[in-house]
C-alpha cells in the first residue's frame, strides 16, 4: 500500500511533466492542424536554458531559495520562447495553406537541427548539477517502506498547477483567448473578422514553447541530469498524451500526460523498467482502437 | 403489377434524442424514379444516409429486391450495400479529383475488375484474363462518358471539370457499378436551366435503360418532371406518398411547405 | 523599401542575439572537480548574430529581385514530366554501369549500395505513404522485422539467403497486416502516432529481449549471400566465385555482387508499384487517398484494401532489411531508430509523393549528399536537418509534384498537384 502510495506521488509529478509538453502539441494541432514535431526538442532547448541559468546562479553563489528557481524558470522560459517563435517562423509559417505532409518533414527537420545544434553548441556530453532541492516530507514511516513526497514534487505540482491556472486563465478569458479559439474554429472566417491570424498562431507557438520550458526546467531540477537528446523521448510521450486525452483538447491533454505518467511509474514499479515505454504505447493504441478520437476529443463528424 | 426495388419498412434514425427520419415506410418501385422531398431539416440526406449504408439505422427495416429476392440492407457494411447494388452521389461532389475522369470510372468497376486479377498476381504478370478485363471495363467507362458527354474530357483530371460536368460524372461514376437503384442527392443543385434540362433527360435516360433511381431535390421543375413517384417528408415522418399530381394537390404538403400549419397565418 | 530591409535585418539579429546568447555564447563544460562550468564564447555569437543580419538582408534582396513567385502552369508541369521520362533511363543506366565506370572503387560501391538500399525503401513506403495516402512514422518497425528475421533464420536453422530472402518479406508483411489491422480505422494523425509507436515497441523489444535478439549487442556472424551456392571467399578453391569462373579472388566481387542485388531488388519495388499503379488495386489506393468516402460508396472495401497497401510496403521493408542484415553480417535494435524511418519518409515526400522517379533523385541526393558531407563530423546532422526544412519550404509538393494518369485514352498529360489529394489517413 505504502509502496503504491510513492509510486502515485512519483507518476502524478512525472505525470505533470508530460502534461505540460502535451498542451503545447495540442495547441499547435487545434490551431494548425500539425504535428509540431519540433516541440520535444523545444523542450530539451528549455531544459538546456535552465541548466545553464543554474550553472551560473550558482557561480555567482546565488542558486538558493524559490527567487533562484523562480529566475530559472522565467530565463528558460522567454530564451525558449524565442525559439519557439523562430521555428514557427522559418519552418512553418512559408508552409501554411500547404500540403498536409509538408509541415511534417520540416518538422522532423527543425526537430533533428535544434537536437545538433544543442549538441555542437553546448556538446554530447551529459550534464549533470547537484540537486537544487533536496529533502521531503515522510509520509509513511512504516517498518517496510518510506513513502518521501519530495520538495521537488511538490514543487513540480504546484508549478505546474499554477502555470495551467494561468494558462487556462489566458486561453478562456482573454481577447488572445478567444482569437486563438476562433482561428481554431475556422482560420478564414477569423481572419475575415480581422483577427490578425498570423499573429495569433505565432502567439500560439510562444505560449506552447514557454509550457515545455517549464516542463524542461522542472525536468532538470528533479531529475538533475539532462543531454541533448531527451527531447525526443518526452516529446513522443507528451504527444502519446496529447492523442490520448483527445488531440486538441486541453484538458485531455493534461489528463493524458497524467495518464502516462502514471502507467510508466507503475509499470516499471510492479512489472519490468525496459519495457515502461512498450506499456505507454501500448494503452495508447488499446484506447485509440475503442475510442478513436481519444478520451476527451470530440468525434469528428463524417459528413457525407 | 409493378415490383418493388427498394422498400423501407419504419425505419427509425436517432442521432441521441433527435429523430432525424421517424419510421418512414415506403417502397420505391421497379423502373421509376421516385423522388424523396421536403423542406429543410426534414431528414432526407438522413434516411439517404441509411440507404446507402453511411449511417445504421437504429430501428426498422430496408429491403433491395434483387432479382425478386429482398437483401436486407440495414444488415450489411457500407461498402457492401454498393456490392448488392445501390450505387450513390453526394451532394457536394466527392470525385477523385486528382485522376482522370477515365480513371475515376474505373475506380468504380473495382470489384469486377479486381476478381479478374487473380489475386493482383495475374494483372501483375499481364495474364489475358485481366486484359480482356480492362478492355471491357475501358469500354463500359468509355459508354458512360458518351452518355454523360464527357467524352473529349476523359483524359483530365476531374478535380479540373467545371462544376457541371462534375456533376455528370459522379452519375457516370455510380452507373459504372451497375447499380439496381441509383441514389442521387440533390443532382440538379448548381446547375444552370439549360443543364437541368439535360439532367432530367440523362436521368429518364438511365431509368429507361433498367436501373431504377432514388433522388432528393429541391428544383421543383426537374421533380415534378421526371418522377413517377414523390415521397414527402416533414420533420423525420412521411406526409405523403403519391404521384406528381396528387402530391401537388396534398393539403398537408402545402401546409409543410408553406410553413406550420399553426403557425403559418401569415404564409397562408 | 532599403531602410525596411535594414530594419527587417536588424530585428532578426537582435531575435538571433536571443537565440544564440545563452545557448552558444554560454558553453556548458565539466571542470576538474566534476562541476559545470561555463566557458563564455562571445565571439562565435557576434559571427551568428551577423550572420543573420547578413542572411536576412540577402533573402530580402533576392525576393525584391525574384518578384512574386509563379504559381507551376500546366506547360512547366508537363515539361518535368518530359524531363522525368528522360532523366530516369539515365538515371538507371549510370546504375546498371556504375561498377565498370573508371574511378569507382570500392567506397562508391558502398556508397551506392547505401542510397539504393533507400531507393528502395522510399519506393516501398511510397506504396503506403504515396499512394494509398497512408502516413506510416514507423516503417523501420517492418525493415527491422526483415533484417532480424534474416538474422535469426540464417543463424539458427542454416537457412541459405534465397530462402530467407521471400521469407523474411512475408514475415514483413504479415507484422504489416498484423499491426494494421486494427489500427487502418483510425484516421490522420492518429494513424501516425500509432504507427509510431509501433516502431518504438519493436525496437524496445528488440532491445529487451535477450534470449532471442541478444539485446543490445545484436546479432553478429550473420552468413553472407552466396552467388547461386558459390561463396566469396578469397581462397579461390573451385567452390568459391573466384575457383569457378577462373578469376583472380578480389574483396570487390562481393561488393559489386551486392550491388546488383540491391539494384535488382530495387527494380522489382520500382516495377511492382509501376504495374499495380495501372491495375485495380493500386488505383484503388489512390482513390482512398482521394476520397475514402466516395470509396466506400463504390463498394471498394477500404479496410483490406489499405491493408494490402500496408503488407506490400511492409513486405519491401523487410526484403530490405533483409539485404541490410546479409551485407552488414551484424545487426543491433541501433540500426532501427525513429529517425530511419523520419528519413525514408522526407525521402517519400521530398521526391514528390507517388513519383518513382522523384524518390530516386531524392534518395540520391539526401543519402549522398549526407557521405559527401561525412567530414563536417557533428555539423552533418545539423546540415541534413536543415536541408529537410530548406527543401519542403522551397518546394511543399516534392521535387516532383504532378501526377502521371494510370490509364489513358488518347493522350497522356501530367495532372498538376493542385488537383492531387494527399489523404487523409
Amino acid at each position: 500500500m505504502a509502496y503504491a502510495l510513492q509510486q502515485l506521488i512519483n507518476g502524478i509529478s512525472l505525470g505533470m511533466i508530460y502534461g505540460l509538453i502535451a498542451v503545447g502539441y495540442t495547441m499547435v494541432y487545434g490551431i494548425i492542424g500539425m504535428i509540431n514535431f519540433a516541440h520535444g526538442d523545444i523542450f530539451m532547448v528549455g531544459a538546456f536554458v535552465a541548466l545553464i541559468s543554474v550553472v551560473m546562479l550558482v557561480s555567482g553563489g546565488i542558486m538558493d531559495g524559490p527567487a533562484a528557481i523562480l529566475i530559472v524558470l522565467l530565463v528558460s522560459m522567454c530564451v525558449t520562447a524565442l525559439y519557439g517563435w523562430t521555428v514557427e517562423r522559418i519552418a512553418y509559417r512559408p508552409l501554411r495553406g500547404s500540403f498536409r505532409l509538408a509541415p511534417l518533414i520540416s518538422a522532423i527537420g527543425m526537430s533533428i537541427v535544434l537536437q545538433n545544434y544543442v549538441q555542437v553548441a553546448q556538446g554530447a556530453r551529459v550534464k549533470p548539477i547537484d540537486a537544487v532541492l533536496p529533502g521531503g516530507i515522510t509520509v509513511i514511516d512504516s517498518e517496510a517502506f518510506i513513502v518521501q513526497f519530495s520538495y521537488m514534487q511538490m514543487l513540480i505540482i504546484a508549478v505546474t498547477l499554477g502555470v495551467l491556472a494561468i494558462f487556462t486563465w489566458l486561453v478562456t478569458r482573454t481577447p488572445l483567448g478567444r482569437a486563438m479559439r476562433a482561428c481554431e474554429q475556422d482560420r478564414r472566417m477569423a481572419s475575415l473578422l480581422g483577427i490578425d491570424t498570423d499573429r495569433t498562431i505565432s502567439l500560439t507557438f510562444v505560449i506552447g514553447a514557454s509550457l515545455a520550458a517549464v516542463a524542461g526546467t522542472l525536468y532538470l531540477l528533479r531529475y538533475g541530469v539532462i543531454d541533448f537528446y531527451i527531447g525526443f523521448l518526452a516529446g513522443v510521450k507528451a504527444f502519446t498524451a496529447a492523442v490520448l486525452g483527445g488531440i486538441g483538447s486541453l484538458p485531455g491533454a493534461v489528463l493524458g500526460g497524467l495518464l502516462i505518467g502514471l502507467i510508466e511509474t507503475f509499470w516499471s514499479a510492479y512489472f519490468s523498467v525496459q519495457y515502461k515505454d512498450v506499456a505507454a504505447f501500448s494503452i495508447l493504441v488499446l484506447v485509440l482502437i475503442f475510442m478513436p478520437t481519444g478520451l476527451l476529443g470530440r468525434a469528428e463528424v463524417e459528413k457525407v | 403489377m409493378a415490383t418493388p426495388i427498394l422498400e423501407t419498412d419504419t425505419l427509425t434514425m436517432r442521432f441521441g434524442g433527435l429523430v432525424a427520419v421517424d419510421a418512414v415506410t415506403f417502397t420505391a418501385q421497379r423502373d421509376d424514379i421516385t423522388a424523396i422531398i421536403g423542406p429543410n431539416g426534414a431528414g432526407k440526406t438522413t434516411l439517404f444516409n441509411c440507404i446507402t449504408g453511411f449511417y445504421r439505422p437504429t430501428g426498422g427495416a430496408l429491403r433491395l429486391f434483387r432479382d425478386g429476392a429482398p437483401v436486407e440492407l440495414h444488415h450489411l457494411a457500407g461498402h457492401r450495400i454498393a456490392r448488392a447494388g445501390v450505387a450513390r452521389t453526394f451532394q457536394n461532389i466527392r470525385l477523385f479529383p486528382g485522376m482522370t475522369a477515365l480513371e475515376n470510372l474505373l475506380v468504380a468497376q473495382h470489384n469486377t475488375l479486381m476478381a479478374s486479377t487473380g489475386f493482383g498476381i495475374g494483372a501483375l504478370l499481364g495474364a489475358p484474363r485481366y486484359r480482356r478485363a480492362q478492355k471491357a471495363a475501358i469500354a463500359k467507362a468509355v459508354h458512360w462518358l458518351e452518355v454523360t458527354d464527357l467524352l473529349a474530357r476523359a483524359d483530365d483530371p476531374a478535380g479540373a471539370l467545371p462544376y457541371g460536368q462534375q456533376r455528370r460524372l459522379e452519375i457516370a461514376r455510380a452507373m459504372c457499378t451497375d447499380p439496381l437503384l441509383l441514389c442521387l442527392d440533390e443532382p440538379a443543385a448548381g446547375l444552370n436551366p439549360r443543364e437541368s434540362e439535360e439532367l432530367s433527360a440523362l436521368l429518364r435516360m438511365i431509368r429507361d435503360g433498367g436501373c431504377s433511381i432514388l433522388l432528393i431535390e429541391h428544383d421543383m421543375g426537374v421533380v415534378m418532371g421526371i418522377s413517377d413517384r414523390i415521397v414527402v417528408l416533414d420533420h423525420g415522418r412521411k406526409i405523403a406518398d403519391g404521384t406528381p399530381g396528387e402530391v401537388r394537390a396534398d393539403p398537408r404538403v402545402i401546409a409543410a411547405y408553406l410553413g406550420e400549419g399553426d403557425e403559418g397565418e401569415d404564409a397562408a | 523599401m532599403t531602410l525596411r530591409a535594414l530594419k527587417d535585418a536588424a530585428i532578426t539579429a537582435l531575435v538571433a542575439l536571443g537565440l544564440f546568447v545563452p545557448l552558444v555564447g554560454l558553453r556548458t563544460d565539466v571542470g576538474p572537480s566534476g562541476e559545470l562550468v561555463l566557458r563564455q564564447r562571445w565571439g562565435d555569437v557576434v559571427i551568428l548574430v551577423a550572420l543573420a543580419f547578413v542572411g536576412r538582408l540577402a533573402l530580402l534582396g533576392w525576393r525584391g529581385w525574384r518578384g512574386d513567385p509563379k504559381p507551376a502552369s500546366a506547360a512547366r508541369t508537363e515539361a518535368l514530366r518530359k524531363a522525368g521520362l528522360f532523366v530516369a533511363p539515365v538515371l538507371l543506366g549510370l546504375a546498371v554501369l556504375l561498377p565498370f565506370i573508371p574511378g569507382t572503387g570500392r567506397y562508391e560501391l558502398d556508397l551506392g549500395i547505401l542510397v539504393l538500399t533507400y531507393v528502395m525503401l522510399g519506393w516501398g513506403l511510397n506504396i503506403v505513404v504515396g499512394l494509398a495516402g497512408l502516413l506510416d512514422l514507423g516503417y523501420v518497425a517492418f525493415y527491422a522485422v526483415g533484417a532480424y528475421s534474416y538474422a535469426l533464420l540464417a543463424t539458427t536453422f542454416g537457412l541459405s539467403f534465397w530462402i530467407c530472402l521471400p521469407l523474411a518479406g512475408l514475415l514483413a508483411a504479415f507484422w504489416g497486416v498484423l499491426l494494421g489491422f486494427p489500427v487502418l480505422r483510425l484516421r490522420g494523425d492518429y494513424l501516425a502516432i500509432v504507427t509510431l509507436a509501433f516502431g518504438e515497441i519493436i525496437r524496445v523489444v528488440l532491445l529487451n529481449w535477450v534470449s532471442l535478439t541478444n539485446g543490445p549487442n545484436g546479432i553478429s556472424g550473420i552468413p553472407r549471400p552466396t552467388f547461386f551456392g558459390l561463396t566469396f571467399s578469397m581462397s579461390g578453391e573451385p567452390d568459391t566465385f573466384a575457383g569457378f569462373f577462373g578469376i583472380e579472388p578480389s574483396p570487390v566481387h562481393r561488393v559489386i555482387f551486392l550491388y546488383y542485388l540491391i539494384l535488382g531488388l530495387a527494380l522489382l519495388t520500382n516495377w511492382v508499384s509501376i504495374r499495380l499503379r495501372r491495375q485495380p488495386l493500386g488505383r484503388a489506393w489512390e482513390a482512398l487517398r482521394e476520397d475514402e468516402i466516395a470509396c466506400r460508396a463504390l463498394g471498394i472495401n477500404v479496410t483490406t484494401t489499405k491493408l494490402t497497401a500496408f503488407a506490400l510496403g511492409a513486405m519491401f521493408a523487410g526484403i530490405a532489411g533483409s539485404f541490410f542484415a546479409t551485407r552488414q553480417g551484424f545487426i543491433s535494435p541501433e540500426s532501427f531508430t525513429f529517425i530511419e524511418s523520419a528519413i525514408i519518409l522526407a525521402i517519400v515526400v521530398l521526391g514528390g509523393m507517388g513519383s518513382q522517379i522523384g524518390i530516386a533523385i531524392a534518395a540520391l541526393v539526401m543519402i549522398g549528399g549526407f557521405e559527401v558531407f561525412r567530414d563536417l563530423d557533428e555539423w552533418r546532422m545539423l546540415v541534413f536537418g536543415g536541408a529537410m526544412v530548406l527543401i519542403m519550404v522551397a518546394r511543399p509538393r516534392g521535387l516532383v509534384g504532378h501526377r502521371t494518369p494510370s490509364v489513358v485514352l488518347r493522350e497522356r498529360r501530367a495532372i498538376g498537384a493542385e488537383h492531387v489529394a494527399e489523404g487523409h489517413g
